[in-house]
């Protein structure tokens, strides 16, 4: 069998076999998506109905949100294999780590971001957002969703290990989180302007780049470290 | 050419080498703390603006460049640990995170003090006040995780593994923080400009900087010691050290 084949193969069985787990057990992508509901229900109540309001304060508000909600499936992605051993077993085989690693960081993506980009207009409406800005709202979330599961899967490879990851988690990853959620935000802003807001989304889109390739060399040396 | 360098790969060198240094740090420390602080709380003239409250600037400035300064050296040491697989520079980066923190939290503090008389408030969402409260997060980061591992090998390991990719991302925190703050509330406050300080005040304030960096070379020398006997415990110089032997280091 030629090589490139084998290496397309354990990507794929690796993703799908994470995206069956998570669909088999329907919680894990509803329950982000409830969270973020919930979160966002929450911020009206707490800063008071008037639309004018609500519609500046959207853009943040559903990035904060976005950003809550991927953190909850974070823990989950590397901590069931770690713990049946099939981890140890994947980093064993013959087959780039970084590769194997790069098909789980999809999977995540595919559990807990795309439900989002595919919600986000509801919520944008939600939150009285102009319907010019639905279509950056869409975009940012899916250039910079992939990006959040790419940074968290570093922080969720060093925590693998330890009993109570779970805190722990957000105190590394959120830090590294800022700066997608400035660009996005800024760019649902601008475009709520109705301005030109691609700028935002080129430099999203290079951090996603620099991303893909470094963070699976990133998160593979950290589960080394944890598995050993 | 590197040989003079690999004796220190073991700990028992290290140490040695950290009691070499460590006079040499704790003289510029008190030297230059007990020049800079006289010179720049007492005889360095007032502002014209400020009057006297300005002269938090010989602790705030200085410990704000050194936050920078023990992060690109913790960083500069996780690499090392991370390439040539030295335990002694993994440990290194266990020493200075603390400090660096400590160093971060002052200037955080010193800047809140100084901005209540100056701005009015303690706190204002300014780019550079934002990014060193980031930089804080990202040191408390890294020793939070050193300390949950029980394994502490692994610990350090994870540690540096953190600490490289906080000096990969301290750039574009940096920069995406400014450029955040400018395009909400525009240009509010420039500190002052490095090059239009008056030569009286300026020296005292170089011999501040270099007061800082010998204070955080002792203390990292210190820790970086405690961190080998606590590692090293099962060795025989160790214990040899400890009952106080005549053929200790």
């Amino acid at each position: 069998m030629k090589k490139h084949d084998s290496y397309w193969r354990i990507l794929s069985t690796v993703y799908k076999k994470d995206c069956v787990l998570a669909f088999r057990q329907r919680s894990e992508i509803i329950n982000p998506l409830l969270f973020f509901l919930i979160v966002i229900t929450l911020f009206p109540l707490g800063i008071g109905p008037e639309p004018q309001l609500l519609a500046r304060m959207a853009p943040g508000i559903i990035w904060v949100a976005a950003l809550l909600s991927t953190m909850l499936g974070l823990d989950k992605m590397f901590r069931e294999d770690f713990n049946d051993g099939s981890l140890e077993q994947l980093l064993l085989s013959p087959f780039p780590n970084t590769l194997i690693v790069f098909a789980k960081i999809a999977a995540h993506w595919t559990i807990t971001g795309l439900p989002l980009i595919i919600m986000a207009p509801m919520f944008a409406m939600l939150l009285n957002l102009d319907s010019t800005a639905w279509n950056a709202t869409i975009l940012t979330l899916a250039i910079g969703t992939p990006l959040l599961s790419l940074i968290g899967a570093i922080g969720a490879a060093l925590t693998v290990g330890l009993q109570k990851g779970g805190v722990l988690l957000s105190l590394l990853v959120l830090p590294l989180y800022i700066p997608v959620l400035i660009f996005a935000t800024s760019a649902i802003d601008t475009s709520a302007m109705s301005l030109d807001y691609s700028g935002q989304l080129a430099i999203l889109g290079a951090m996603l780049a620099v991303a893909i390739v470094s963070a699976p060399f990133a998160v593979s040396s950290a589960l080394k470290v944890s598995v050993s | 050419m590197w040989k003079w360098l690999h004796p220190y790969a073991k700990t028992q060198k290290a140490y040695q080498l950290c009691n070499t240094f460590m006079p040499y740090f704790a003289v510029i420390t008190i030297v230059c703390f007990a020049v800079g602080w006289v010179w720049g709380l007492a005889f360095a003239p007032a502002d014209y603006q400020q009057k006297d409250s300005y002269r938090i600037i010989f602790i705030h400035v200085p410990s704000a460049i050194m936050s920078m300064g023990a992060y690109s050296s913790m960083a500069i040491a996780a690499f090392i640990a991370m390439v040539w697989q030295l335990r002694n520079a993994e440990l290194a980066v266990i020493a200075i995170a603390p400090v660096g923190a400590a160093v971060t939290a002052i200037a955080l503090i010193t800047g809140a003090a100084w901005g209540k008389p100056m701005w009015g408030a303690w706190w204002v969402w300014d780019a550079r006040l934002t990014s060193e409260l980031i930089l804080l997060f990202l040191y408390l980061g890294v020793i939070a995780l050193y300390h949950s591992f029980e394994d502490k090998a692994a610990a350090g390991k994870a540690s540096c593994i953190l600490a490289l990719v906080g000096v990969v991302n301290l750039p574009i925190i940096h920069f995406s923080v400014e450029w955040w703050n400018t395009l909400h509330q525009g240009a509010t406050i420039t500190k002052f400009d490095g090059s239009a300080i008056h030569p009286s005040m300026f020296w005292p304030l170089m011999i501040n900087i270099v007061a800082f960096v010998g204070v955080i070379g002792w203390v990292t020398l210190i820790r970086l010691k405690n961190e080998i006997i606590q590692r090293e415990k099962h060795r025989p110089w160790v214990r040899e050290l400890v009952s106080g032997g005549k053929n200790a280091v």
